[in-house]
């Protein structure tokens, strides 16, 4: 399991706009560089993050290599009612990770 | 073969000072109609934010935000971002709706080389906006191995 950083306000008023930071430890390799041996090493990126909410997926992005290692995103969404946020990374090699957060909407 | 100091100095000076070639645009044009799938695309609207001197390529915080209000009627479906000398053109592209509740999105990414970058907005009623931002950078991602 990959460390990640989550920042989901735990309580927050209906119809407000919330802002959400995720990051998650990953090395993003590119496959544009060479390692010691002068090899191109494989690419190894996420390519994929999705935010579900409210059973719906409320905000989604493609990565491309481009993207830093321990890829980092912001963004925003309504708070519509309590209940869990889901957060998917997915990526080369078969990565998976989901990590979900309880918000509290009052 | 020797090669003369002054040109080994120059060099760098050079690296940073090259001009973007054709090939670099047309990819980055390429990348662009992909996004808009030929529709016509205006400057405006969209706002993207990035230190104009970047000091290390490697990570690389850049903002986009789009001026509309995010309703049902009016809102962003999707926020690209482009660039034009990097080893492939596309960076992010990230899905929206009303209930994002504002057009904002902010990452970290890598530049190769000094160059220019592209956010382009796709709205609900089928436009698209843009802007595009010159970045220059002093230490380049992806080129130590």
């Amino acid at each position: 399991m990959a460390r990640v950083l989550l920042r989901v306000p735990t309580m927050t008023e209906k119809g407000s706009v919330i802002e959400i930071r995720a990051l998650i430890q990953h090395v993003m390799e590119t496959g544009y560089r060479p390692n010691a041996e002068g090899v191109l090493q494989a690419r190894d990126i996420i390519w994929r993050f999705t935010c579900r909410y409210d059973g719906e997926v409320v905000f989604n992005a493609a990565f491309s290599p481009a993207i830093a290692a321990n890829p980092f995103i912001a963004f925003t969404i309504i708070a519509t009612q309590s209940g869990p946020v889901s957060f998917t990374w997915e990526g080369d090699n078969g990565f998976t990770q989901t990590e979900t957060r309880h918000i509290t909407v009052t | 073969m020797t090669v003369s100091r002054r040109v080994l100095l120059a060099a760098p000076g050079a690296l940073l000072l090259s001009a973007p070639t054709r090939a670099d645009q047309q990819r980055l044009a390429a990348a662009l109609l992909d996004f808009t799938g030929g529709q016509p695309m205006r400057e405006g609207r969209v706002r993207l934010d990035v230190s104009p001197l970047v000091e290390n390529g490697n990570a690389v915080p850049i903002s986009v935000m789009v001026e509309t209000p995010m309703t049902t009627a009016d809102h962003v479906r999707r926020i690209g971002v482009f660039n034009e000398r990097n080893p492939q053109p596309n960076v992010i592209t990230a899905q929206f709706g009303p209930r994002s509740g504002r057009a904002f999105l902010a990452t970290h990414i890598r530049l190769a080389t000094s160059q220019a970058l592209v956010a382009a907005a796709e709205m609900n009623d089928g436009s698209f906006w843009s802007q595009r931002v010159e970045v220059i950078v002093t230490l380049a991602a992806c080129i130590e191995g």
